[in-house]
């Protein structure tokens, strides 16, 4: 059945085209040339035309190349020995260890029944005060980081996945620079968590289509885990060059563009990864933290913002910070009533008084009269700027609420700060 | 036309398929491609020559030329009867809930249920008689649905009046059985059953007369009631940047408005928003039947997952189930959310077939599918001389957040209300996020016209002036200006803005609001006198504390008549006579 073909009829880009029968659509090929051995996926049959995506590009491909139809499409192994391990984008060893071929799974599977899902409701703690007081990350959310080039995201990413009560981690990377891949490596490698982690990392300079595989990679495998009972959290970094991977071969195919040269299932795309994030009824769950890039820090981007009216919530980093406005939890509603009973009125309470300190802030640039209550506002800001923003503080939910507190309490009168009498009773430090 | 007709499958593209068929093939028949055990349902929607492309409302893996491809001969319909309300449907009219006993956690390509259950027995009763005549769409009997008297009608289908030979006693029968037999004018005769099956994608039109929506329809949010009114049977859009609170609006509105049904058709969104009205709408009881929400509600949901093509018929199978019931001389309000993920669907599908592109590569029928869905709304008188309404809103999620994209424009020239919703609202956290300067309807509100456009000119002239302190300084305006600056403020904070989150504030019935409006709108045309601004400032912060209190005590209680005096006494003491 596994016949070979070497009429390539057109290389164009990433895709190459060959005169073949009884192809299956999606289904692998395997590809020599003078470059080495390369799969390759069929996007397209059109009579006896198969178009095929290179995973390793189409250079070094020449016209008298063999084609081996494989007859099954992209798989990835599952199975506990993955743990721990360092893979490509076409699912093959980065490390040193064995490559891994037993159990395959297909990847891209079906969605999820939406009756079967659950209302998530238990809390992912991260030691993060402004996302665990503020913008708590709940179980099976898919959340982006928006933010520039530049910012400590990866960083960011690293600390949430060593300190995240989870049961698996899933690294994503695409397009990463090699130095940030080694960076995960080592980071994870010396917490200890690198044991309960698996990777699939593209770097920048591995082919592009390569990138397209990592989002289903990785979320074949966390499915699998979840259904098994365990909770996965899979990070994605950097989104964006997914989507410059799929605007590249959609521009090869010819398709029209619709924004900015993205194709125009740009949204179909993204949320058929992200809508993988999910708790199941009776087994585990899976959680996307994934990472945006805006490029020129402009949210309407076609990536950001067809990200984000997929994804529940998102965070903005903005100069090392997690920036207040704009950065939402959709789902820490659900969680953060139960948490303790100070939660919710410290989350709200802070965050409207920092509100008022930026727009005494304004007032002080533009020169008018700034009041006492101003002044007040000030310091407090600042205040809460060093101790609770700054994303080096790594401190456990309750101690950043009673931080939160004490805050409130070296700036303000506790009638000042609008807080409900009762619990000003009960948690407003003594002096 | 009853021979089987087959086709051979010679092209795929994403979820197009090219087929190559012999006999004939009808634009829109449904047709399944044969792929091992699987039957993928698909639809035609280009012929050329003796190639049909199609469209597959299922996941391509694996399909492979040469395969058999069906043609059915039949236009893609949707099944209606009793049973419909309180269920879960996909885009194609597949119960959610059974396809998971079925197949688990995913969902099974190729696996189709029947939408209704046909073993259930419904209790018929007939109200015609036989040797009577009846239109298309007249009712011939009665079952009953829950807390409603589900008409069974006589065939949307048929051409003209037919007679009823025969029908039905009383008693119990499921959908397949036959209760009345009609013979049209040829003598030609054909039995009714309780379920009838409809073309999605053709209206329902068996009523006397289509009428003006005049109306209004309450859904219990002030600021939509007052200023940008609905009307039954009329359409309004919401578009709105993500997170500006579009979902929580519909949401809202299907729990709280004065509707006998409501049909959700989460269109190409999160399946974690559907989670949340699956699972909360069975407890949530409707205050006007004491009953279930879930009872008076059905839910299309085509999350953003699912296959593409199932999303654009999504709409399709809600309105049509909507003018379903319309027929029954009920109010329905479908919540279309989001239709952009609908265009975006036809956007797709273009693509691959290779169209010329119109703007942001929408095809160039766009506007005339949005219009001609809108339009699928309507009040209309029934032959027996009742009325019965489908109102339309639909979400529209406009690329950064920009109106000026197609799908909102085209969607603007069609609806009766525009509700637009604004980023810098909903970053205030001024919920809902309705900008009432830009938002507008062509609907009457059941609030005085006088009163609605005194509160519009302070809330305009309060907006400029705030634009006008930012670059001039509180100090840079006179104290009346500023007075008149706090007053739209405060309109804005006591009564534009509603707290979903408390019990009272959530919905606002129309007698309250009506009430509360008259009182706001004394404060607004009162002169007040003010030592300075900081005075100013203090009374209508005291002021708001109080109206938000009044706002969250019960209507009519001794508690909402105590807030009231202190408001009205608060306000004396600057009063001007």
């Amino acid at each position: 059945m596994q016949k070979i073909y070497n009429r390539i009829i057109q290389i164009a880009g990433n895709v190459i085209t060959v005169e073949a029968k009884d192809v299956c659509y999606s289904d692998l090929a395997e590809i020599s040339s003078m470059a080495g051995r390369s799969l390759a996926q069929v996007i397209r049959i059109d009579g006896e035309k198969v178009y095929l995506q290179v995973f390793s590009g189409s250079r070094g491909i020449s016209t008298g190349d063999k084609v081996r139809f494989l007859g099954y499409p992209m798989k990835v192994s599952f199975t506990e020995n993955l743990l721990g391990r360092l893979f490509n984008g076409a699912g093959l060893p980065r490390d040193n260890g064995p490559t891994l071929d037993e159990n395959m799974i297909e990847i891209g599977g079906p969605s999820v029944n939406p009756a079967k899902r659950i209302i998530p409701r238990k809390m992912i703690r991260t030691g993060i005060p402004m996302i665990d007081v503020f913008n708590s990350l709940v179980e099976s959310q898919k959340l982006p980081i928006f933010s520039v080039p530049g910012e400590p995201y990866n960083e960011l990413l690293a600390r949430i996945a060593m300190q995240a009560e989870v049961d698996l981690i899933i690294l994503g990377g695409m397009g990463l620079k090699y130095d940030d891949y080694l960076f995960f490596r080592d980071t994870l490698e010396k917490s200890g968590s690198l044991s309960r982690a698996i990777f699939f990392v593209h770097t920048a300079q591995d082919p592009t289509v390569e990138c397209l595989l990592v989002p289903d990679l990785s979320l074949a495998v966390a499915e699998q885990f979840a259904l098994q009972g365990k909770r996965v959290l899979v990070l994605l970094t950097d989104m964006t060059n997914f989507c410059d991977a799929l605007k590249e071969i959609s521009i090869t195919m010819e398709q029209i563009p619709s924004n900015r040269g993205y194709p125009g299932d740009l949204y179909s795309q993204l949320a058929s990864r992200y809508e993988k994030a999910v708790d199941f009824d009776s087994a585990g769950s899976i959680t996307i933290l994934a990472v945006t890039t805006m490029p020129g820090d402009d949210v309407t981007h076609p990536v950001p913002d067809n990200t984000g009216y997929i994804t529940e919530g998102q965070f903005y980093l903005r100069n090392k910070f997690i920036e207040p406005f704009g950065s939402l939890s959709r789902l820490k509603q659900l969680v953060n009533g139960k948490t303790r009973k100070d939660h919710r009125t410290i989350m709200d309470r802070m965050i409207q008084l920092f509100s008022d300190y930026r727009e005494a802030l304004e007032k002080q640039a533009m020169g008018f009269h700034v009041s006492e209550w101003d002044k007040k506002l000030l310091k407090y800001g600042k205040a809460f700027e060093e101790k609770m923003m700054n994303l080096s503080v790594d401190i456990p939910l309750e101690k950043a609420l009673d931080l939160g507190w004490q805050i409130l309490a070296e700036n303000f009168e506790p009638a000042e700060t609008g807080i409900k009498t009762e619990l000003v009773k009960e948690f407003w430090p003594k002096k | 036309m009853s021979a089987e007709r087959f086709g051979i499958l010679t092209g795929i593209n994403g979820n197009m398929a090219r087929v190559e068929f012999e006999d004939y093939v009808m634009q829109n028949e449904v047709a399944f491609i044969l792929h091992n055990e699987e039957r993928l349902k698909s639809e035609v929607i280009r012929v050329a020559g003796n190639i049909a492309e199609l469209q597959i409302y299922e996941d391509t893996k694996g399909l492979k030329l040469g395969e058999k491809v069906e043609f059915t001969g039949e236009l893609l319909s949707v099944k209606l009867g009793p049973g419909l309300l309180g269920q879960i449907f996909d885009g194609l009219q597949n119960p959610l809930p059974q396809l998971a006993e079925k197949s688990g956690f995913f969902l099974k390509r190729g696996l189709y249920l029947e939408a209704l259950d046909d073993k259930a027995e419904w209790e018929f009763t007939p109200v015609a008689k036989s040797g009577q005549s009846v239109k298309p769409g007249e009712k011939i009997g009665f079952t009953k649905e829950g807390i409603f008297e589900h008409w069974i009608m006589a065939p949307f289908g048929l051409k003209n009046a037919a007679t009823v030979v025969k029908i039905a006693n009383k008693g119990k029968y499921n959908i397949k059985h036959a209760v009345a037999e009609l013979k049209d004018e040829r003598g030609n005769t054909s039995s009714v059953t309780m379920a009838q099956t409809w073309p999605v994608k053709v209206p329902i039109a068996s009523f006397a007369e289509k009428l003006k929506p005049s109306k209004p329809l309450v859904t219990k949010i002030r600021v939509i009631d007052t200023l940008m009114p609905v009307a039954l049977g009329g359409t309004y859009c919401v578009p709105g940047p993500f997170g500006s609170g579009k979902t929580v609006l519909q949401q809202l509105i299907s729990k709280h408005a004065e509707i006998d049904i409501v049909i959700i058709a989460a269109c190409g969104e999160r399946a974690g928003e559907v989670v949340e009205t699956l699972r909360e709408f069975p407890d949530l009881v409707d205050p006007r039947t004491k009953k279930s929400l879930m009872e008076r509600t059905v839910i299309i949901c085509n999350t953003s997952s699912m296959p593409v093509s199932a999303r654009e018929s999504s709409v399709y199978t809600a309105v049509t189930i909507a003018e379903y019931y319309r027929q029954m001389g009920l109010n329905v309000l479908l919540l279309a959310d989001s239709t952009s993920r609908w265009a975006q669907a036809m956007r797709e599908m273009s693509g691959r077939l290779e169209e010329i592109p119109g703007e942001e590569a929408f095809p160039a029928y766009l506007e005339s599918r949005i219009a001609s869905f809108y339009e699928r709304a309507g009040l209309v008188r029934l032959h027996d001389g009742s009325f019965g309404s489908v109102t339309i809103g639909g979400t529209v999620s406009p690329a950064g957040g920009n109106f000026e994209e197609p799908v909102t424009q085209a969607t603007l020239k069609v609806v009766g209300a525009f509700h637009g919703l604004s980023r810098e609202r909903s970053d205030a956290r001024r919920y809902p996020a309705i900008d009432p300067l830009e938002s507008w309807s062509k609907y009457t509100s059941f609030i005085d016209r006088e009163e609605v456009n005194r509160a519009q000119a302070v809330l305009k002239r309060s907006y400029e002036i705030k634009q006008m302190m930012k670059v001039v300084g509180e100090e840079g305006a006179s104290l009346s200006d500023f007075t008149v600056y706090l007053k739209g403020e405060f309109i804005d904070d006591v009564y534009l803005q509603q707290n979903a989150f408390d019990e009272v504030d959530a919905a606002t019935i129309e007698e309250r609001q009506k009430y509360v409006f008259h009182v706001l709108h004394e404060i607004m045309d009162a002169e007040f006198n003010f030592e300075n601004k900081d005075g100013a400032r203090r009374f209508f912060q005291e002021l708001r504390q109080a109206f938000i209190e009044w706002n969250s005590s019960e209507w009519q209680t001794e508690n909402f008549k105590k807030q009231e005096s202190q408001i009205k006494e608060k306000c004396k003491k600057y009063i001007t006579a």
